[in-house]
């Protein structure tokens, strides 16, 4: 009784549901954006102590300028050579995107998502590791298979659910696999890769191996309990693990805001856990080379798991099946003002006067071509729709490592059903 | 031994055996587990091989999908069944399918042990019975003891199997062989003859069921504690039963079944798991699928009832001599 008087002269609760800045048709204006200088944030010992770098979870690790010079302590000093093999990668990628974003279009697969303007965050980080550090990825990083020189042909095949399919058409396309990579099977379930790459951290750490892992999530998806689960083992471990939040701004549909954005960074969920955070411009490949760098030899010696955000943006829709300008603005990625990863990366190189935009022109050409050829070279085998590729049994194969006697009964009267039906 | 120093032992035995296979969950380290299943396993084997881990059921199993992958083979323990839904995800999204969807790229070759079922005053969060759920999952494999015997050979098996099995611990039967009689006091392992185990190596093939008590008038399909309510409620009555102690509930060992309601014509079905779309429903349907000519009685359940475990009411839910009684009576008479 009393208490329901005092009540009656507060002002009534009031539920705040996120919403981003900009909707379809709105102008976009990025200058609230607080980004710092490159070169500005301070580059801690590898060794530091999670406590002793909170700042930096708040930051925005930058090497490249305004002028596209590499400046500051992150800047990692690397030769002309690795630049321009990163550069050559970033952009096999998007070419590759375009290629098969324009196959679905044609009806030759069912399904494609492209990762435009996120190059920088797989490819240069692949470029960081080790070739067989374990990569668990979502479906935006096909930059650590190209980065990896993973053929072409295979990742279309897949694709194409075709006969020559590693994965005999049993996945969605783009959920690629390959253990000869160091690139783990990709799973349709958000997040589930997080604890399961700590896992891996934890063998490799048990076992007294060198190798370290790294899992690759959007930041929708630090949501998911998992990548809670994920950051409490890497912590409690010290897990030799790089766990990497692409914040892309976007989850399908919904801004960053309704996974948290709006009260802090994802790179400061890495303060609660006493891991070590970063948070770097995912549009540098730099940036993104030396966090990685530092991060692994972090792993590597012993001093325990790094979360890296990556701050970026989704340029393109989330996929094939999804249509950005009914939920956000269309200005939005042209006046995202960490630019492109590509065109960074390629003033830089024209900067430093290893390349020049004549052969940047011939190399998108060339490589355009090359991804064609790839793409007729996979076609032959097959693409999606053109019959079934596998033989049927195939459906009934990989559920245990020996067929019980269930399956096989399945598989049996499948067989039958088929052949009574041609009489 | 008792059941519990039985799967103990089938974990000491794999540890010796096979460096690769490490264990973990809530407790399971220096403590030795809730159920003392695991006790001493950290002093001989090391923190690096058996460890406590966090509270977080869907961590533990992501985490040892991940050690699967890299070629370990974990054996982790959830603490009570009832507690094995936060980790259904990685378990039926992810290492289900791992296999599968990877074309045998990548495996996961792990046992996930978890007590599980009533009979102990657990009430709604320690007593339930989920087998349902997993033997819906392709690519799972689900296995169930009943004897201390039993329980470390297969263990053993389910630890060298590569792929993941969800390994179900009677924990009413972990320390004797319930009959069913609540008010009486209950037996100890001691003098059985299931629990003479042997100290080395031994396995149980998986898919396998066992016969338990062969007879003429009727085949009682069971598993886990069941198998000794309904050995001791046959007993009592008098009754020619074949009992068959299914053992693996996937694959199941369909020839046993198939063998025994073919020469019997009659088939009761009893789990403590709720009825419907429980892994009775299943067993029915293949039993009515591959003997239908020979079935003298529709099939009969005795199963738990379709409402949560209940705490005081235990004894009434409790698919007891009772109520097997009286269904095997109904399943004679027609
Ligand atoms: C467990 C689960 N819930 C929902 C989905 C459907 N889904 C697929 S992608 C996606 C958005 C993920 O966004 P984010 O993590 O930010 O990654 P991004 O697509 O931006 O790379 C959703 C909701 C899913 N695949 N898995």
């Amino acid at each position: 009784m009393d208490q329901n008087r005092e009540r009656r002269n507060l002002p009534p609760l009031n539920l705040h549901v996120p919403e981003p800045r900009f909707r379809p048709g709105d102008t976009v204006d990025f200058s609230g954006l607080d980004i710092e200088a490159a070169g500005t944030t301070r580059r801690p010992d590898e060794t530091a102590s999670p406590a002793d770098m909170r700042d930096m979870a708040y930051g925005l690790v930058r090497v490249l300028d305004d002028e596209h010079r590499a400046v500051g302590p992150w800047d990692p000093r690397l030769d002309g050579e690795t630049l321009l093999k990163m550069l050559r990668a970033m952009a096999l990628t998007r070419a590759f995107d375009e290629r098969m974003f324009r196959a679905q279009r044609q009806g030759k697969t069912s399904f494609y998502m492209k990762c435009t303007g996120e190059e920088a965050v797989s490819v240069a980080a692949a470029f960081a590791l080790h070739h067989d550090d374990m990569c668990f990825p979502s479906y935006r990083q096909q930059g650590l298979l190209i980065a990896r020189d993973w053929s072409l042909v295979d990742m279309m095949n897949q694709i194409y659910s075709n006969r020559a399919d590693r994965l005999q058409g049993k996945q969605l396309p783009i959920m690629y696999s390959s253990k000869e990579a160091s690139f783990f099977s990709i799973s349709g379930n958000l997040a589930t890769q997080c604890p399961q790459a700590v896992g891996w951290a934890m063998a490799s750490a048990a076992k007294g191996d060198t190798r370290i892992a790294a899992f690759w999530c959007g930041e929708g998806s630090t949501a998911e309990g998992d990548f809670h689960s994920a950051c409490t083992f890497a912590s409690v471990y010290r897990a030799p693990v790089i766990l990497n939040v692409v914040n892309n701004q976007w989850a399908i549909s919904s801004f960053s805001g309704f996974a948290g954005a709006e009260a802090t960074t994802f790179a400061a969920r890495a303060v609660g856990y006493g891991i070590a955070g970063l948070r770097i411009d995912g549009n540098d490949p730099l940036a993104v080379y030396a966090a990685t760098k530092w991060a692994s030899d972090r792993a590597r010696a012993n001093a325990g798991p790094t979360l890296i955000e990556h701050f970026t943006y989704r340029v393109e829709g989330h996929s094939t099946s999804d249509d950005p300008s009914q939920y956000r603005s269309v200005m939005e990625s042209d006046e995202w003002p960490l630019g492109d990863p590509i065109k960074r990366l390629k003033r830089h190189l024209i900067g430093l006067g290893l390349w020049d935009a004549e052969r940047h022109a011939a190399m998108d050409l060339e490589l355009a071509e090359y991804v064609k050829n790839c793409a007729k070279e996979s076609e032959r085998n097959g693409v999606l729709g053109h019959g079934l590729h596998q033989p049927l049994d195939t459906l009934f194969e990989g559920v245990f490592e020996h067929m019980p006697w269930h399956l096989r009964e399945q598989r049996d009267q499948m067989f039958a059903e088929w052949e009574a039906s041609k009489k | 031994m008792n059941m519990v120093q039985a799967i103990n032992s089938a974990m000491d035995v794999m540890m010796e055996r096979d460096p690769d296979v490490v264990v973990l969950g809530e407790d399971v380290g220096y403590f030795g587990g809730v159920f003392r299943a695991t006790a001493g396993l950290q002093q001989k084997y090391g923190k690096t091989r058996v460890f406590d881990t966090p509270i977080t059921e869907c961590g533990i199993i992501g985490v040892a999908v991940g050690m699967g992958a890299y070629g370990l083979r974990p054996v982790p323990e959830i603490q009570f069944a009832d507690y094995i839904y936060p980790a259904l995800d990685q378990l039926v999204s992810e290492a289900a399918r791992l296999r599968y969807r990877s074309a045998g790229e990548f495996t996961a070759p792990i046992t996930v042990r978890s007590p599980f079922g009533g009979g102990i005053f657990g009430g709604q969060t320690h007593s339930q019975s989920p087998e349902g759920i997993f033997t819906h999952v392709s690519g799972i494999k689900t296995v169930i003891p009943s004897t201390p015997y039993d329980a470390k050979g297969l263990l053993i098996a389910a630890i060298e199997d590569n792929d993941p099995v969800i390994f179900f611990e009677p924990k009413r039967i972990y320390n004797g062989p319930f009959d069913g009689h609540y008010d009486r006091p209950s037996k100890n392992w001691a003098g059985n003859a299931d629990a003479q185990v042997l100290e080395g190596y031994y396995r149980i093939d998986l898919g396998k069921a066992r016969t338990v008590r062969e007879g003429e008038v009727l085949t009682i399909l069971c598993y886990g504690a069941m198998v000794h309510v309904v050995s001791s409620t046959v007993a009592e009555m008098g009754i020619d039963a074949d009992i068959i102690d299914l053992r693996t509930l996937v694959p199941i060992d369909i020839e046993a079944v198939e063998a025994s309601v073919k020469k019997t014509g009659r088939c009761m079905i009893v789990h403590e798991a709720t009825r419907t779309s429980g892994f009775g429903a299943e067993l029915s349907a293949l039993v009515q699928e591959r003997c239908f000519y020979a079935l003298e009685a529709p099939i009969e359940r005795v199963t738990g009832f379709d409402t949560p475990y209940p705490h005081s009411l235990e004894w009434a839910y409790f698919p007891g001599p009772v109520r097997i009684g009286e269904a095997i009576k109904k399943i004679l008479k027609d």
